[in-house]
């Protein structure tokens, strides 16, 4: 999961500093590839020496001509395929529900009491040990993968969106009122408004734990996607394909991190220009 | 009309038409606590009137124009409110997340919303910010697109919690010919807090003081607007207000 970039206005008086220094390193960035090109270059080598075996780790060379081969039979075009269909399944479904969750329990007081004790229940369950359960209630199909990367899903928008919701500045409320606002305008002008900020952040760690919970739920069982595909590979010893699998995950991951961050920087303009000055 | 006041406060019948009062405060007490801000207050404001009220800082000022706005529900005793009322609180509270103009129209319920916030916002000369998120207004620039959100609205009760104070000497000149134009055009009953004696012997038909939660003193101003600093009525009424709030006048003037 990336860090959070979002910042509270109070946190940001503090942030020129970091931001002059990020500034100075930003004009010798190539600086900062030494490092990681030295430790592929010291791989290499020590594939190719022998001295780390292809049995534990195949070598970088290797790695990227058995992705090359894998975009080009199709397989992994496949198995990208139905991995991102669970999770943007399952997210959806896991979005839905939390949001909705946290709108009935944060503007309502019955809806909290209804609401938000379950919800505090259940957060304290460590989902991935429901795999067993899931696959005893919905055996082993697209389902109960589907279903855990919901629930992973869910809680942080549930909570954030939440927190978001009862954060909203009470006076702004005040002001609603004297300018005539209903209890529909206000909600739509004011809480949601005001609640947007946090649950990005929501939005954020929910897709983190998103592609977690796919991972996990891939590993259990699977006969498709990428998870199917690392294992098929570990029953062949084939390290390469392991590799370009994680190599996979991880782009993903930061190629949807990298779409919040731009849904941040479109929704919260009001605030950005702020925290630039 | 009577407006929504919430709690224990009581509605009452508008009165007779002949001095038509827009708003009636009776016995208002508001506890916080232990503590009595407003302590059985009594006050009237009269169609059209504008008054000025004065009081030391933690005085209750606020507390009773939250009062006046239908905000509190825990302030107890007779209270009513005719007609619509529009408030520039003390801090500006423009919504962040709304460019300026949007702050201006939003709930308001006219034809061209967009046109009158125009207008609005030439009036306090922010016409150039219009487009601008609150934020990044400077303080006086904010509060100024505080009270175009409340002046816009042309209610029949005016509440501003020191709306000026943020300005500087030659901007708040321009907004006091303005209040005063907008005032005499729409006559609303304007109820201004301020800490400026001269300020409230500029702009007002009647001053008064809050202190120890009641209205401790009040002065009538029967001056032609537009005034002078140096009106002789006024530099006694000046001595007189400021004794009033405890301040000897020597060095003020
Ligand atoms: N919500 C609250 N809870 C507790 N005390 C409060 C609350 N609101 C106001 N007070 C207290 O009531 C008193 C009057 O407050 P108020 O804001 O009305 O003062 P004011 O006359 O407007 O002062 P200033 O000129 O500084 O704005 C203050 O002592 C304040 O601390
Ligand atoms: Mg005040």
């Amino acid at each position: 999961m990336a860090v959070l970039e979002l910042e509270t206005p109070v946190q940001a008086e503090t942030r020129p500093a970091p931001r002059a220094q990020r500034r100075r390193l930003g004009g010798k960035a190539w600086q900062r590839w030494i490092s990681p090109l030295a430790l592929v270059v010291a791989w290499q080598v020590a594939s190719s020496t022998g001295l780390l075996p292809t049995r534990l780790l195949a070598a970088p060379s290797t790695i990227a001509a058995t992705a090359v081969e894998l975009i080009q039979t199709g397989t992994l075009p496949t198995a990208i395929a139905v991995s991102l269909q669970r999770v943007l399944i399952g997210f959806a479904a896991g979005a839905l529900s939390g949001v909705g969750l946290a709108l009935i329990s944060g503007l309502s007081r019955k809806g909290e009491n209804a609401v938000d004790p379950i919800m505090q229940m259940l957060r304290a369950l460590p989902f991935f040990g429901l795999i067993p359960l899931f696959i005893l209630w919905f055996g082993i199909g697209e389902t109960p993968k589907v279903l855990l990367v919901a629930l992973a899903v869910s809680f942080p928008l549930y909570l954030n969106t939440f927190a978001g919701i009862r954060g909203v500045d009470g006076k702004l409320a005040e002001v609603a009122r004297t300018l005539g606002l209903g209890r529909a305008q206000l909600i739509r002008h004011i809480v949601l408004p005001g609640a947007l900020p946090q649950t990005l952040v929501g939005l954020r760690q929910s897709l983190g734990v998103a592609w977690l919970a796919l991972i996990v739920a891939e590993q259990v069982n699977a006969n498709a996607g990428l998870g199917y595909m690392i294992n098929d590979a570990r029953e062949f010893l084939r390290t390469d394909v392991i590799v370009v699998g994680l190599l996979v995950y991880s782009a993903l991951g930061l190629l949807t991190d990298a779409l919040v961050r731009l849904l941040e920087r479109r929704a919260l303009t009001w605030r950005r220009e702020f925290l630039a000055r | 009309m009577a407006t929504r006041v919430p709690g224990p406060l009581t509605l009452q019948e508008t009165p007779a038409p002949e001095r038509q009062v827009v708003a009636s405060v009776q016995g208002l007490t508001r506890r916080f606590g232990e503590r009595t801000v407003l302590d059985r207050l009594d006050l009237e404001v009269a169609r059209g009137e504008f008054i000025a009220l004065l009081g030391r800082s933690g005085s209750g000022k606020s507390t009773l124009l939250r009062a006046l706005a239908g905000l509190d529900g825990e302030a107890e005793g007779g209270l009513s409110v005719t007609g619509s009322v529009a408030v520039a609180f003390q801090e500006p509270r423009l919504v962040p997340w709304k460019r300026v103009h949007a702050n201006i129209t939003l709930g308001l319920a006219v034809p061209n919303p967009k046109e009158n916030a125009d207008a609005a916002l030439a009036e306090v000369g922010l016409s150039e910010r219009a487009g601008a998120w609150p934020l990044t207004l400077s303080g006086g620039e904010a509060q100024r697109a505080s009270l175009a959100r409340a002046l816009v609205r042309e209610p029949d009760l005016l509440l501003l919690d020191e709306p000026f104070s943020a300005l500087d000497a030659l901007t708040r000149i321009t907004i006091h010919q303005l209040v005063l134009q907008l005032w005499s055009a729409h006559r609303p009953s304007v109820l201004l807090v301020t800490h400026d004696v001269d300020e409230a012997l500029l702009l007002a038909d009647r001053v008064l003081v809050l202190d120890a939660g009641r209205i401790a003193h009040e002065s009538v101003i029967s001056a032609e607007r537009p005034r002078h600093r140096d009106h002789p009525d006024l530099t006694s009424l000046r001595t007189t207000l400021l004794s009033a709030l405890g301040v000897s006048p020597e060095g003020t003037s």
